[in-house]
Formats: C-alpha cells, sequence, structure tokens
C-alpha cells in the first residue's frame, strides 16, 4: 500500500452510531430531534460504509493500530473488501430500520428508547465487522448483545418477555462459550490478534490445544449464525419483538455470526479439510431443516424466521466449498440476503397493521386494497426465492454452479429443492395475506395512513434488490475480489503484521 | 496452582449447567452466573499464572517471575460485561414474575408459542395525529 491508511475513516464506523447514541440520549424526550439524530446518524454510517467499500477495493485491506500499539500487541482494525461491504449494508438497513420506525403503529415499543437503543446495537455489529483481534470480536458481541437484549423487550407484555427469556439465556450461554474458546486460545497460541493466529496455521507451528479451542469458538458462532442443530432460539424469539426490531435483527445479528464463522475459517483453514466437511453437512441440514420448519407456520413472521435460518445454510455452503468460486457466491449472497430479509419482514409488518393481524388466516384483501404494497412484497419474495432476474437467483446460480464444480451433487440438489420449498412458502403467504379476500370483510382493511414512512423504507430496500439483481456484474465482481482476499489469507498476515506470513 | 485452579473451574460449570438444565428460572440466571464466573477462572488459568511477582517492566528489563498481565485484563473485562448481563437478566426474571406469575421456564417459553395477538385499531390506541405520539414515557 502506497498511501497511509485513512486511520479516522477506520474507526468512524465505531464512532458515527456511539456518537449518534449519546447524542440520543442526550436529546432526552424530544423525540423529533431523536428521530432527524437518528436518521442522520444511520445515513452517515451508510456513507461512511461505502466510502469504505471504495477505499477497500482500491486500495486493498486497510489497517489501523489502535494507539499506535503495533500489531500482536494492540488492538488492530482491519478492513477488507468482506468488512467494507458488511459495514455499508448495516448502515442501509439501519437508515431502512429507523426510518420505517418513524410509521404510526400502536405497538407499546414505539416511542420508547428505540433509536438510542439502535445505535448502540450498532456500534456491537460494526465492531465486529472491522476488528482483528479475537477477544475483541467478544467484546463487540457483547455489545450488540446487550442493545439485543434491550430491544428484544421493548415495549414489553408477556409474549414478549416470554420470547426474551429464550433469546437471553442461549445467546448468553453462546457468548460464555465464546470467551473460555478465546481464553483456551490465548492459554495455547499465545496471541489472539487474528493474523498471529493465522500465521501460526499457516507455518504450521500452531499448537495442537489451539485446534480444540478454535472448534468450540465456531460452535459459539454457529450459534449466533442459527445453524443446525443450534438455531432453536431463533425462530422461538424473532416474531415477538416490535416489528422494525425484528427486521434488524433479521438482517443483522445471524449475518454476525456468519461473518466470523467466514472470517475465522477462511483465515486459518483457507484449504478445504475436515472443517469444510462438516460445515457442508450442517449447511445442508441447515438450509432443509429451516425450510420445513417455515412450512409448518401459518405467522408471517415465524415463517420468515425460519427462512433466515435455512438462508444462513446457503452462505455456510459457500464457505465450506471453499473454492473461490463459492466463497464469492457467500458474500454475494451475505449482501442480498440482509437487505431481502430485512425488508419482508418491514413489508410483512406493515400488511399486519393493515389487516390488524400477522396470522395468516386472519389476513387477507391486500391485493385488492393496496397493490403497491403487494407488488413491494413481490420483489424480496422472488428474490428470496431466487427468481431471475432478481438479486437472490444469481446468488444461489453462483452458489450451485459452485457445488456442481466441486462434484458435490448432493449440496447442489439440497440448494435447488429448498429453493422450491422457499417458493411455497412465499406464495402461501401471498395467497393468504393478498389475494384471498379478508374474513371479516374488505371493511375491515386499515388505512393506510401513517404509513408513508414504513412504505419508502421497504421500496428503498426494494429499489436495491432490484439493482443487485440487475447490475449483478459490478457486485459479483466485487464478492469475487472480495473472496480472492479471503481465499488468501497471506495478504492479510501481511497487511497487519507487516510480514510475509507462512 | 493451576491444576487447583482448573478443577475449580470444572467443578464450577458441572454446578452450573446442573443450575441450567433446573425448570425454575430463578435457578437458571444463578447457573448463567456461575458457569461465567467458572469461565472467568477457567480464562484466568488458561493463561497461566506461575508468576509470583507484578509484571512492571523498568529500564532492568521484565522481572523473572512476572505474572502474565493480559489474561487479568482480559477476565477483568468479562466480569463487567457479565456483571451487566446477570443485572439485566434479574430484571427479566423480576418482570416475568410480575407478569407471568410463575418462573417455570416452560410455563413461561409457551406463551411466545402463543398465536399472535390481533392489534388493536389505530384509532383507538392513538386518538391524534400520528407523528406526534412519540414523547410519552
Amino acid at each position: 500500500m502506497s498511501t497511509a491508511p485513512p486511520h479516522l475513516l477506520l474507526v468512524a464506523p465505531l464512532l458515527v452510531p456511539l456518537a449518534t447514541a449519546i447524542l440520543c440520549l442526550l436529546a432526552g424526550n424530544r423525540p423529533r430531534l431523536v428521530q432527524s439524530l437518528s436518521v442522520g446518524g444511520a445515513a452517515l454510517l451508510a456513507a461512511v460504509g461505502l466510502a469504505l467499500v471504495h477505499l477497500a477495493d482500491r486500495d486493498g485491506i486497510l489497517v489501523s493500530q489502535m494507539s499506535g500499539w503495533a500489531a500482536p500487541y494492540g488492538i488492530s482494525l482491519v478492513v477488507d473488501r468482506l468488512s467494507a461491504a458488511m459495514v455499508a449494508i448495516t448502515g442501509i438497513i439501519a437508515g431502512a430500520t429507523v426510518i420505517y420506525a418513524l410509521a404510526h403503529d400502536t405497538d407499546p415499543a414505539r416511542g420508547k428508547d428505540f433509536h438510542l437503543l439502535v445505535h448502540g446495537l450498532l456500534v456491537g455489529v460494526c465492531g465486529a465487522f472491522v476488528t482483528g483481534d479475537v477477544f475483541n470480536l467478544y467484546v463487540w458481541f457483547e455489545v450488540l448483545l446487550v442493545g439485543s437484549f434491550a430491544l428484544i423487550v421493548l415495549g414489553g407484555g408477556k409474549r414478549r418477555l416470554a420470547g426474551t427469556v429464550v433469546y437471553l439465556f442461549l445467546n448468553l450461554l453462546a457468548t460464555l462459550l465464546f470467551l473460555l474458546a478465546a481464553g483456551l486460545v490465548y492459554g495455547a497460541a499465545g496471541t489472539l490478534n487474528m493474523a498471529g493466529l493465522a500465521q501460526q496455521f499457516a507455518a504450521g507451528t500452531a499448537p495442537p490445544g489451539v485446534q480444540a479451542a478454535l472448534v468450540l469458538m465456531l460452535v459459539a458462532f454457529s450459534i449466533k449464525a442459527a445453524l443446525f442443530p443450534v438455531f432453536g432460539w431463533l425462530p422461538a424469539s424473532y416474531h415477538v419483538a416490535w416489528t422494525p426490531v425484528s427486521a434488524l435483527f433479521a438482517g443483522l445479528l445471524t449475518k454476525v455470526g456468519v461473518y466470523a464463522l467466514i472470517r475465522m475459517v477462511t483465515l486459518l483453514w483457507p484449504e478445504a479439510g475436515l472443517i469444510h466437511d462438516v460445515l457442508l453437512w450442517v449447511a445442508c441440514a441447515t438450509m432443509l431443516i429451516g425450510v420445513l420448519g417455515a412450512a409448518a407456520q401459518t405467522e408471517v413472521r415465524r415463517i420468515l424466521s425460519f427462512h433466515i435460518v435455512s438462508q444462513v445454510g446457503y452462505m455456510v455452503l459457500g464457505l465450506a466449498l471453499a473454492t473461490p468460486l463459492a466463497l464469492a457466491g457467500a458474500v454475494f449472497y451475505l449482501i442480498h440476503h440482509i437487505v431481502v430479509k430485512a425488508n419482508l419482514f418491514f413489508i410483512g409488518g406493515i400488511a399486519a397493521r393493515l389487516t390488524g393481524s400477522e396470522r395468516l388466516p386472519a389476513m387477507g384483501g391486500l391485493y385488492a386494497h393496496s397493490p403497491w404494497l403487494a407488488l413491494l412484497f413481490a420483489i424480496p419474495a422472488l428474490s428470496l426465492a431466487g427468481i431471475p432476474p432478481l438479486s437472490g437467483f444469481w446468488a444461489k446460480f453462483v452458489l450451485v454452479r459452485a457445488s456442481l464444480d466441486a462434484g458435490v451433487w448432493m449440496a447442489a440438489a439440497v440448494a435447488l429443492v429448498t429453493g422450491i420449498f422457499t417458493l411455497l412458502s412465499m406464495s402461501k403467504i401471498w395467497n393468504e395475506a393478498f389475494l384471498k379476500a379478508h374474513p371479516a370483510g374488505a371493511a375491515a382493511i386499515r388505512s393506510s395512513r401513517g404509513q408513508g414512512p414504513a412504505m419508502w423504507a421497504a421500496a428503498g430496500l426494494a429499489a436495491i434488490t432490484i439493482m443487485i439483481g440487475i447490475g449483478a456484474g459490478p457486485v459479483m465482481d466485487y464478492a469475487s475480489a472480495a473472496a480472492a482476499q479471503l481465499s488468501d489469507p497471506r495478504q492479510y498476515i501481511r497487511a497487519v503484521l507487516g510480514v510475509e506470513g507462512g | 496452582m493451576e491444576i487447583i485452579a482448573a478443577i475449580t473451574a470444572g467443578i464450577l460449570v458441572s454446578i452450573g449447567v446442573w443450575l441450567l438444565l433446573d425448570r425454575n428460572l430463578v435457578r437458571v440466571v444463578l447457573g448463567v452466573v456461575v458457569i461465567g464466573n467458572a469461565i472467568n477462572i477457567a480464562v484466568l488459568t488458561g493463561g497461566r499464572f506461575n508468576g509470583t511477582t507484578a509484571p512492571f517492566t523498568s529500564a532492568a528489563g521484565v522481572p523473572e517471575l512476572a505474572s502474565n498481565p493480559l489474561p487479568q485484563a482480559l477476565v477483568l473485562t468479562a466480569i463487567v460485561i457479565g456483571f451487566a448481563l446477570f443485572v439485566f437478566a434479574l430484571a427479566v426474571l423480576k418482570r416475568t414474575w410480575e407478569l407471568h406469575g410463575t418462573t417455570a421456564t416452560d410455563r413461561v417459553t409457551e406463551v411466545a408459542e402463543d398465536d399472535a395477538p390481533d392489534l388493536a385499531p389505530p384509532a383507538l390506541a392513538t386518538p391524534s395525529a400520528p407523528a406526534d405520539r412519540e414523547g410519552r414515557r
């Protein structure tokens, strides 16, 4: 790298949401001011993310050593193409969510400290994406966990509290496992710097004890990412939260776990091996169980929650195949999925507000009442199922192609079957909520007055889905370049430690 | 010394798991706390504490038998975070007891599986213009 990395820009993904959260706190109960600050902060975060994407694409891996302490002693912030893309998409989803939250709603969570907590959560999410240190990653996980605990229970009530109990204890347990794994890794390897660990693995000098500790760490990430068989907490809790909260969680939180899995596995085990074989089976089981679980559900958000599990399987499939094409597919899928899934939760929420329920039997008549909403639903729903030319088609196409190239027919078959079942699930929501007449008559559908911000947020994300679909070439080029960086850990080691690795 | 700490951590984890498996939410909360502390001890032990003097480096170099400060710093961070999460878990526990009238975990969690409630009609809950209803606390 010829020029010095822009240190301030690397810290900005942490500083912007932190400053926004503090300003929201100071603004207290002046709701208009809090809303403007929150939207402005999210827009700034998206701008920072896009600037990072631009720089990471131009200059390679950006590294900043915090407080000037060189790599193995201090904490490094590392932004490669994948991290930059994740920060940018986080900013975009955050912006859409806080705008969505401006819409009129009768939920008791509205008007509470939502904006403050969202930005607190974003500090943790962005921190997890930019850090280059294992223990620092643990701290960011805790930051996002604290924010998510407060958000999921926001508004209170029996049902929401019951879901929080499930979410709270299983996530606490996963984080404790992560902490234990981090401690054991330090005890065995003597470093917590990701590049330092990768260097030991590349040189073959990693002590045997560190492998066991790292596998424990992967288990903790798998719980966060809701992989089979440790996904149970997700469909048991996501549907109880307030709609914008559910959408934010659906878009971002499990993907932090997937990101951590991709980061650690590609850095430490760049060549396919036993870990990848296990991940391949886990990915196939996750895809199938998730989509079959969705088939049994009759509430919008519960169906979508099970689809989160199923879709995470696709990303892990790309990671498990470990070829550059498959990794590119995983990165593309990650970007596409965050936008589409958050949008489906948004539209499900609007549909529930209009029909008065999110139980499918009690919904209906929306196609006749608001055809624009039906169109908005169709775009992410078809994209999720993988219908061309939307973004999901390209993501699935690349992954199936990569499975066939690698000779893993089973994975390709499971991916295609899962796609068909996803389409069935989406058509179930379409038929019940949109096509069918409302069971209480068309007069029971409520006015969409006050839903403007929510509609605009959903429309914005739908536009991004279409853009990713039509402009798949540049996005796939970026994903391929990100995958090339991921499959060559020497670049990462050289950028962070300043030495040749392996 | 390390072997004693390692065995202590193991015993604490087993007690914690035993508490976690209980139906009573109070004991589940305590189980998480016990496991959290056991893992703190494990992290400390994993970083080895055979040092006996404080790790203050001077011009003369690092003192012999200096203890490793890094695991202590890690555990200090983890204790602070764990304390915050424990307080949150206690708050959830208290509210669960108030709202559900029970601390049996399966009684509580089955409520989350109930059918989604119908949404209140907008006119009843917020009579006036929708945009200015944020300030209620």
